[in-house]
């Protein structure tokens, strides 16, 4: 009689079969036999063992081991860890939802993601709903314009957001208390609030998060400041690309209307403040503040000389508070908890939380709000779960088309307007975009000059001329025709452009190659001297090629677009690099992953 | 508004409603519904809540939308908040989990952990 070591109980009942649980019999057997454990290991179909939507469920003993959703993957490592080696298979263990194990985090708020964010700008985001008013209310919404009308005087409220240190969030931070003050401190009966919505950066989503998760905070922000500098109306200028925003918006704004939280004697006190919303039409100058009080009117959206500011000549002619979505977003907790308990959070000059938009090479892509003053490994590793597939940074882009990239070295940076600046980056308006090993430094610095290219309004020489010169000698150097010279003039040029652009989208332009640069000199080089990309990402400097190894299988030359490969059967193929279209389909084709990239 | 009792009153009535304290009556169902949520599918996950809650007749259970919870590459994200306990965090949700998770989880008071963000992290 045989002695069997251990008995593996295969489920035979329908749910199990159903999910081919006699075929992850049959594997045993035969990977047993494989192994020369079929006289040891015995096994055995049985009945239905009820946990049926557990299954297929398979069941070792004498260790009493309950696998269950085994599949058929997993029969080899069950066979070869467990019943060879003796080593269970924890992963695939039944875990009972009753006895809740407590190494897994069933609440967002255990998570790496969450622990190290502070969430103030978004404390209703994912909290309330924001098509009903009254959960804005429930959270405390209104008390602080309650607060503002009946308890302080406007000098009072531009105090308290002096005090705070609260800077602009849009990218200029700018103090904002000041701003008010200057607006405040200007003559006129007929005074504006703005708020730009427009969000322009490409991989920004904050403003959007925002108006989409709480629209309330921002149309209570913007009464207070209303009251602050004595203005009546409000416009919010917000992109068309945010439907959702917009919708909610305007949902928040009847509703507040309903209320009686805008329109006359709020509170009883006499004040009177209304809210209008206007679209963008999709160009990344109406960003800027100039350019967007021109649209608000009407004109074409290009901007102005600075002075006058908005503070002393906005909209229409008349003083006008403009603001970043985020930077009123903080706006009304401030006016309830007071300064000190704003000043508790950031740094000295940077006060306050940031809220930024993950994305790029990053595992945990999303919307983080930080404390300033957290560092950039912290944010990049830490909450952001670091590089995906185990690839190594290489570089972090702040501030979008305006900003620069960060390299490693200066991870250990402790995040705030200053520090980003001195790093010839800048906060910007909270896009943070990571970058690793595969992606070409020359490539990115031309991805963000196309883009603002192609948004310049084309007023002033030195934005319209100059970034497309720009932009022509960076694809001259990424298609291979490029010289040292270039790298010089390009240099020049950008510097001369920052000097002479009228706005802030021809004066930042240029950072992103200036940034680059600085920082990956070698990778321009390498695509001027060597005509190679260390990225392998430049198309114009890279080769198909099959190397040796090939069987002659025709995968690849079956695949190719444009008939490029030639080959008999069993012979080795060869790409002819005048047709090549550097498309890459072939590579994943080859079953010797002999095909490269060089 | 009139007064800042009136809001206050408001205030008051509408916490018994969206209070997310462990002690509070009853469930509060919310689910994510900014760009990214509805783009990776919440409105069916939404519906399908709504559904199942009214198909068994749930007693003192909200389900309503949110804003972004800020995990975006994890939508749909349904959080779930109940009388005694933490909350808890669904992601990566669909029709069939939803109805799963109201059956187990609402009903008989059995977290779907396998659905939960750090399950899923895992």
């Amino acid at each position: 009689m045989d002695f069997y070591r251990a008995h593996v109980l295969v489920c035979g009942g329908t749910g199990c079969t159903s999910s081919g649980s006699l075929t992850i019999e049959e594997m045993f057997t035969t990977a047993l036999a494989e192994k020369g454990l079929d006289k040891e290991v015995k096994v055995v179909k049985t009945g239905c063992f009820g946990l049926c939507e557990a299954g297929p469920i398979c069941i070792v003993y004498p260790e009493g081991s309950f696998y269950s959703r085994v599949e058929f993957k997993d029969v080899e490592r069950i066979v070869d860890e467990h019943l060879l080696k003796g080593r269970i298979v924890k992963d695939l263990l039944y875990v009972d939802p009753a006895n809740q194990v407590t190494d897994i985090q069933t609440s967002i708020s255990d998570v790496n993601f969450y622990k190290k964010q502070k969430r103030v700008v978004l404390r209703n985001c994912g909290v309330i709903n924001p098509e009903v008013i009254e959960e804005y209310i429930a959270f405390d919404g209104y008390k602080a314009l309650g607060k503002a009308l009946t308890e302080m005087t406007p000098d009072q409220v531009i105090d308290t957001i002096k005090a705070s240190g609260l800077r602009g969030r849009g990218g200029g931070g700018f103090p904002t208390g000041l701003k008010w003050e200057f607006t405040s401190k200007s003559e006129g009966d007929i005074k504006y609030v703005a708020c730009n919505a427009d969000e322009g950066d490409p991989g920004a989503f904050m403003d959007r998060s925002v108006l989409e998760g709480d629209p309330h905070a921002v149309i209570e922000a913007m009464a207070i400041a209303a009251y602050a500098i004595g203005a009546k109306r409000g416009y919010v200028y917000i992109r068309a690309e945010y439907p959702i925003a917009v919708k909610r918006l305007g949902i928040a704004i009847a509703q507040a209307k309903e209320m009686g939280l805008l329109g006359e004697d709020i509170f009883g006190t006499g004040f009177e403040f209304d809210l209008e919303i206007r679209l963008g039409a999709g160009a990344f100058v109406c960003g800027e503040e100039t350019a967007l009080i021109a649209s608000i009117e009407g004109e074409r959206g290009m901007p102005r000389p600075k002075p006058p500011f908005p503070a002393q000549k906005g909209i229409f002619g008349k003083p006008t508070i403009i603001n970043n979505v985020e930077t009123y977003a903080s706006i009304p907790q401030i006016i309830e908890k007071g300064a000190e308990w704003f000043t508790s959070m950031g740094t000295e000059r940077s006060p306050g939380t940031k809220v930024f938009a993950l994305g790029g090479k990053i595992n945990n892509t999303g919307l983080v709000e930080i404390p300033m003053g957290t560092t950039l490994r912290e944010v990049i590793y830490d909450i952001g779960g670091g590089i995906p597939s185990g690839k190594a940074f290489k570089a972090v882009q702040t501030g979008g088309p305006s900003g620069g990239c960060i390299t490693a070295d200066h991870l250990d940076t402790k995040i705030d307007f200053d520090t980003l600046t001195a790093l010839g980056s800048m906060m910007g308006s909270g896009g943070m975009i990571v970058v690793d090993e595969d992606n070409c430094m020359v490539d990115f610095a031309r991805f963000f000059l196309d883009f603002t290219v192609d948004e310049s309004c084309g007023k002033c020489v030195p934005c319209r001329e100059g970034t497309k010169r720009m932009l022509e000698m960076l694809e001259k150097i990424t298609s291979g025709s490029g010289t040292l010279k270039d790298l010089d003039d390009l240099e020049e040029l950008a510097y001369a452009i920052k000097d002479s652009a009228l706005c802030g989208l021809g004066q930042t332009a240029p950072n992103p190659v200036l940034s680059t640069l600085k920082y990956f000199r070698d990778e321009y080089e390498a695509h001027v001297v060597d005509k190679k990309c260390p990225a392998k990402m430049c198309q114009d400097l890279l080769q198909v090629v099959i190397g040796e190894g090939c069987i002659g299988c025709t995968a690849c030359k079956r695949v190719c677009p444009v008939d490029a490969i030639t080959g008999e059967v069993k012979g080795q193929h060869v790409i002819d690099q005048t047709k090549c279209i550097k498309c890459g389909a072939c590579i994943p084709k080859c079953p010797k992953k002999v095909i490269v990239k060089q | 508004m009139k007064s800042l009792a009136e809001l206050a009153k408001i205030r008051e009535e509408a916490l018994k409603r969206v209070d997310l304290r462990t002690d509070r009556k009853g469930t509060r169902i919310v689910v994510g519904m900014a760009t990214c949520g509805i783009t990776a599918g919440a409105r069916p996950v939404l519906t399908a809540l709504l559904e199942e809650a009214q198909k068994r007749g749930l007693k003192e259970v909200e389900i309503s939308q949110t804003g972004c919870i800020g995990v975006c590459r994890l939508e749909p994200i349904v959080e779930v908040y109940s009388e005694g306990n933490e909350k808890v965090t669904y992601v990566e949700m669909d029709e069939e989990k939803a109805k799963r998770v109201i059956a187990e989880h609402i009903v008989n008071g059995n977290v779907v952990t396998e659905y939960t963000i750090g399950a899923v992290e895992k």
